[in-house]
C-alpha cells in the first residue's frame, strides 16, 4: 500500500516534470518554426516544425488530464491541488497559443517584406526567452519556492522587451507604402507572437500569489 | 452508581462536552477544514487518543489543581464544575476569550472562599505562571521548529507534491499526538475537581492491571469530551481551518505539533521522571489552554516573518482573559454555592475539625513551626476551618507556609487500619510495604501522619527522602501510597459519649 502510494507520487511529479519540458519543447520549436517560415515561406520544414509543436501540443493535454485524475487520487491538500490544476492549465493554454499561432501563419500565408523579417526574429527573442523563464519559475515552485520570484522577474523584464520590440514594429510597417490591408496583416502577426509573452506575464502573476501562499 | 453522584457529575461532563467541543478543532481543525482528512476519521482518532491521554497521564495536571483546593464534597465539584462550564458558555457567547483552565481555576478559588479551606498560593503562582508561559514557550518552540522545517524542506528541495503528502500524514500524526496530549494536560479541568471527592472505587482487571478510581474518572470525563467532539466539533473545525488558511500546509503542520509539544510538556509525569533522573529543573504539571499555544505558535510564525499581518488586540485580548475568567467563573461558583447550600440544602463542602495536641504541636516544631505562639490553643479543638483558621490570624502572625503546615497537622482525620480492607492495597504498594501494614492492624490514629510516621518507624519504604531533585518522585510516590491508605482506612471520628 506504502509502496504503491509512493509509486504513484513519484509518477505524479514525473508526468509534471514531463509536462513543464513539453512547454519548453513548444516554446523552443515555435521559435524555430516562424524562424524557417520566415527564412523559406510555408515550406515542408514548416509544417514539420508545426506538427511538432502540435504534437507537444497533444501530448501536454494528455499529460495534464493524467496529472488532474493522479492528483484526485493523490489526496493533497485541496487549495495545493486547486493551485497546482490552475497553473498547469494556465501553461497548457501557453502550448496552445504556439500552436495556434502556427497555424495562422500556415493558412494566411503573411507576406513579411525581406528588411523587416529581422525585426520579427528579433520580436522572437524575448517572447520564447519569458516562456522559458516562466517554465524555470514553475519549476521552482514545485521544489524550492522561495527561489520562484528570482525567475518571475526575469519573465516581466522579456515581457517589457517584447513590447519594446513590437511598438517599434508598428512604427515600420505603419510608416511603409503596403496598403492598408497588408499593414494590417503584418500588425495582426506580430500581435500574436508578442500575445504569448503578455500570455506568460499573466500566468507569472497567477504563480506569484500560489508561491506567496505556499511560502506564508 | 447513585443517582444523585450521577447527577453531580453532570456538570463536569457538561465541561467535558464544551471542551471537546472547541479544543479538538485546535489539533484537527487545518485538516479537517482544508478537507484533508474526513471528519469522521478525525473525531474517531481524536477521541482515542484524548481517552488514552486523560486515562494514562491525566493524573499529573490534576494533582496541581488539586493542591490549589481539594474540594471534598459532591456538592461542591458540582458547582465548581458548574460555574466553569457557564463561565466558559457565557464568555463564549459574548465572543470573550476564555479557557477552561482558568476558569476551573477561578472555580475552585470560590470554593475555598466559600468554604474557608486557604488557597495554596505556591499552587496557584505556579498556575498563573504556566498560563504566561504556555503561549510563549509555544511561541519558541513554533519558531525553531518552523526554522528546522523549512530548512530541511530547502535543502532537501522537496517536491510541492511530495512535501504535501508528508504533510498530511504528519498532521494526522500530529494531530494524534496533540489529542494524547490534549486529554492528558485538559482531562484535570474536567474532572479534577472531582478527584477528592471520587466516587469510584479501584479495581483489578483480570489480574493485569489496576483500574484506579481516578482512571475510572478520567475515562469518563474523556467519554464527554468524546461526546463533544462529535456532536459540536465540525463547525468549530471548518472555521479554524478556514481562519488558519493563509498558513502554508507546513506552517499548520507546525502549529499542531508546537501546541501539542507544550500541552504534552506541562502533562507528562514521563517526562518529569526523566527529567529529575537527570537531576535538572522541572516544568511544572498544570491544566493550561489549548487554545492559547495555538495562538502562540501563530504569533510565533508570524514574528520569524517579520511581524506583518499580527492581529496585535489578540494578545491583549488574551491577556484580559487571564484576568477577567477567573473572576467570574469565582464569583459564579461562590453564588452558586451559596445557592446550592441555602437554598437546595446541598452538602457543599466537608468542613474539617482541628485539635492542638501535645503531639501535633511536636509534629509541628519538627516541620520547623514555632509553636510557642500556639500555646494558647493547647488541647483545645474546632469544628470549623473558617474559625480556626481566624483564631490562628488573632494569635500570631503565621506565614501562609505556617498556616498551611499547622492546618494539616492539626487536621482531625481519623483513620484505623482494618483488616477486611487491607487485601486491596496488596497491587498498590510493596511486598515490603504490605508486610508493615500488618502489625498496625486494629489501631487508630487521629491524625493521618501518625499513622505515616508510625510506618517511617518500621520500615524505610514507608520513609521519605531528603528534598532532592532526584529523589522528588520517590517521594510523591510515597505520598500518593499514603494517601490511598489514608482514603481506605478513614472512617467517621467515634464520638465520646
Amino acid at each position: 500500500m506504502a509502496i504503491k502510494l509512493f509509486g504513484r507520487t513519484r509518477r505524479l511529479m514525473d508526468d509534471i516534470d514531463d509536462f513543464l519540458a513539453l512547454l519548453s519543447e513548444s516554446a523552443i520549436g515555435f521559435q524555430e518554426a516562424v524562424i524557417t517560415y520566415l527564412d523559406q515561406g510555408a515550406s515542408e520544414r514548416f509544417d514539420e516544425r508545426l506538427n511538432q509543436v502540435g504534437e507537444s501540443e497533444s501530448r501536454a493535454d494528455d499529460l495534464r488530464r493524467t496529472i488532474q485524475r493522479d492528483m484526485y487520487a493523490e489526496m493533497l491538500m485541496p487549495d495545493t491541488r486547486g493551485d497546482i490544476l490552475k497553473l498547469l492549465e494556465s501553461l497548457d493554454e501557453l502550448i496552445n497559443k504556439f500552436e495556434e499561432t502556427l497555424w495562422y501563419f500556415s493558412s494566411e500565408k503573411p507576406q513579411i517584406p525581406e528588411d523587416m523579417r529581422e525585426d520579427y526574429k528579433e520580436l522572437l527573442i524575448p517572447t520564447t526567452a519569458c516562456v522559458e523563464a516562466l517554465v524555470m519559475a514553475s519549476r521552482s515552485f514545485f521544489r524550492d519556492v522561495e527561489t520562484v520570484s528570482d525567475h518571475l522577474h526575469k519573465v516581466h523584464y522579456y515581457e517589457k522587451e517584447a513590447d519594446q520590440v513590437i511598438g517599434r514594429l508598428k512604427n515600420d510597417v505603419f510608416s511603409t507604402d503596403l496598403s492598408l490591408a497588408e499593414k494590417i496583416h503584418l500588425r495582426f502577426f506580430a500581435e500574436r507572437i508578442v500575445w504569448i509573452s503578455d500570455s506568460a506575464e499573466d500566468v507569472a502573476d497567477e504563480l506569484m500569489i500560489f508561491a506567496i501562499k505556499r511560502s506564508a | 452508581m447513585d443517582i444523585v453522584v450521577l447527577i453531580f457529575l453532570c456538570s463536569g461532563l457538561f465541561l467535558g462536552w464544551s471542551l471537546g467541543a472547541n479544543d479538538a478543532a485546535n489539533v484537527f481543525g487545518t485538516a479537517v477544514g482544508t478537507r484533508m482528512i474526513k471528519f469522521g476519521t478525525a473525531a474517531l482518532i481524536c477521541a482515542v487518543f484524548v481517552a488514552l491521554g486523560a486515562v494514562l497521564s491525566g493524573a499529573g495536571a490534576s494533582h496541581t489543581l488539586g493542591k490549589l483546593g481539594a474540594v471534598n464534597a459532591l456538592g461542591g465539584s458540582f458547582m465548581a464544575a458548574f460555574a466553569a462550564a457557564f463561565t466558559v458558555y457565557v464568555m463564549t457567547r459574548l465572543g470573550l476569550p476564555v479557557s477552561t483552565s482558568q476558569a476551573i481555576v477561578g472555580a475552585i478559588i470560590g470554593w475555598n472562599l466559600f468554604s474557608g479551606f486557604p488557597t495554596d498560593t505556591a499552587a496557584l503562582t505556579k498556575i498563573v505562571g504556566t498560563w504566561i508561559a504556555c503561549p510563549l514557550l509555544a511561541g519558541v518552540i513554533g519558531v525553531v521548529l518552523f526554522k528546522v522545517t523549512t530548512a530541511v524542506v530547502r535543502w532537501g528541495k522537496i517536491h510541492i507534491v511530495r512535501l504535501d503528502s508528508w504533510t498530511r500524514i504528519g498532521l494526522i500524526l500530529a494531530g494524534a499526538f496533540g489529542s494524547y496530549a490534549l486529554g492528558a494536560n485538559n482531562i484535570a479541568n474536567v474532572m479534577g475537581v472531582f478527584v477528592a471527592s471520587n466516587p469510584f472505587t479501584s479495581f483489578n482487571v483480570a489480574g493485569i492491571f489496576n483500574f484506579t478510581g481516578i482512571q475510572q474518572l478520567f475515562l469518563l470525563g474523556a467519554a464527554a469530551i468524546a461526546v463533544g467532539i462529535f456532536t459540536y466539533s465540525k463547525r468549530v473545525m471548518l472555521t479554524v481551518g478556514g481562519d488558519l488558511l493563509p498558513l502554508s500546509p507546513v506552517a499548520a503542520w507546525v502549529v499542531v505539533v508546537s501546541h501539542s509539544i507544550v500541552l504534552f510538556l506541562f502533562a507528562s509525569r514521563g517526562l518529569e521522571h526523566t527529567l529529575a533522573s537527570a537531576g535538572l529543573p522541572t516544568i511544572p504539571l498544570v491544566p493550561v489552554s489549548s487554545s492559547q499555544a495555538v495562538i502562540g505558535a501563530v504569533i510565533g510564525i508570524g514574528l520569524l516573518k517579520g511581524g506583518r499581518g499580527i492581529k496585535w488586540g489578540v494578545l491583549l485580548n488574551i491577556s484580559s482573559g487571564w484576568v477577567t475568567t477567573p473572576i467570574v467563573s469565582c464569583l459564579m461558583c461562590f453564588i452558586g454555592l451559596f445557592v446550592l447550600q441555602n437554598v437546595f440544602n446541598q452538602q457543599v463542602y466537608r468542613d474539617a475539625s482541628y485539635v492542638i495536641s501535645t503531639s501535633v504541636m511536636e509534629r509541628l516544631e519538627k516541620d520547623g513551626v514555632a509553636t510557642d505562639r500556639l500555646e494558647k490553643l493547647k488541647d483545645q479543638r474546632f469544628d470549623k476551618v473558617r474559625e480556626f483558621r481566624s483564631v490562628l490570624a488573632d494569635v500570631a502572625d503565621f506565614t501562609s507556609d505556617e498556616e498551611a503546615a499547622i492546618l494539616d497537622r492539626g487536621k482531625i482525620d481519623y483513620v484505623i487500619v482494618d483488616n477486611s480492607k487491607l487485601w486491596r492495597l496488596e497491587e498498590l504498594v510493596s511486598d515490603q510495604q504490605f508486610g508493615v501494614l500488618w502489625p498496625l492492624v486494629g489501631r487508630s490514629y487521629l491524625h493521618p501522619w501518625m499513622l505515616a510516621e508510625d510506618l517511617a518507624e518500621k520500615s524505610d519504604a514507608w520513609k521519605s527522602r531528603p528534598e532532592t531533585k532526584a529523589n522528588k518522585l520517590f517521594n510523591r510516590r510515597l505520598e500518593q501510597q499514603r494517601h490511598e491508605v489514608y482514603d481506605l482506612f478513614r472512617r467517621p471520628e467515634p464520638r465520646k459519649e
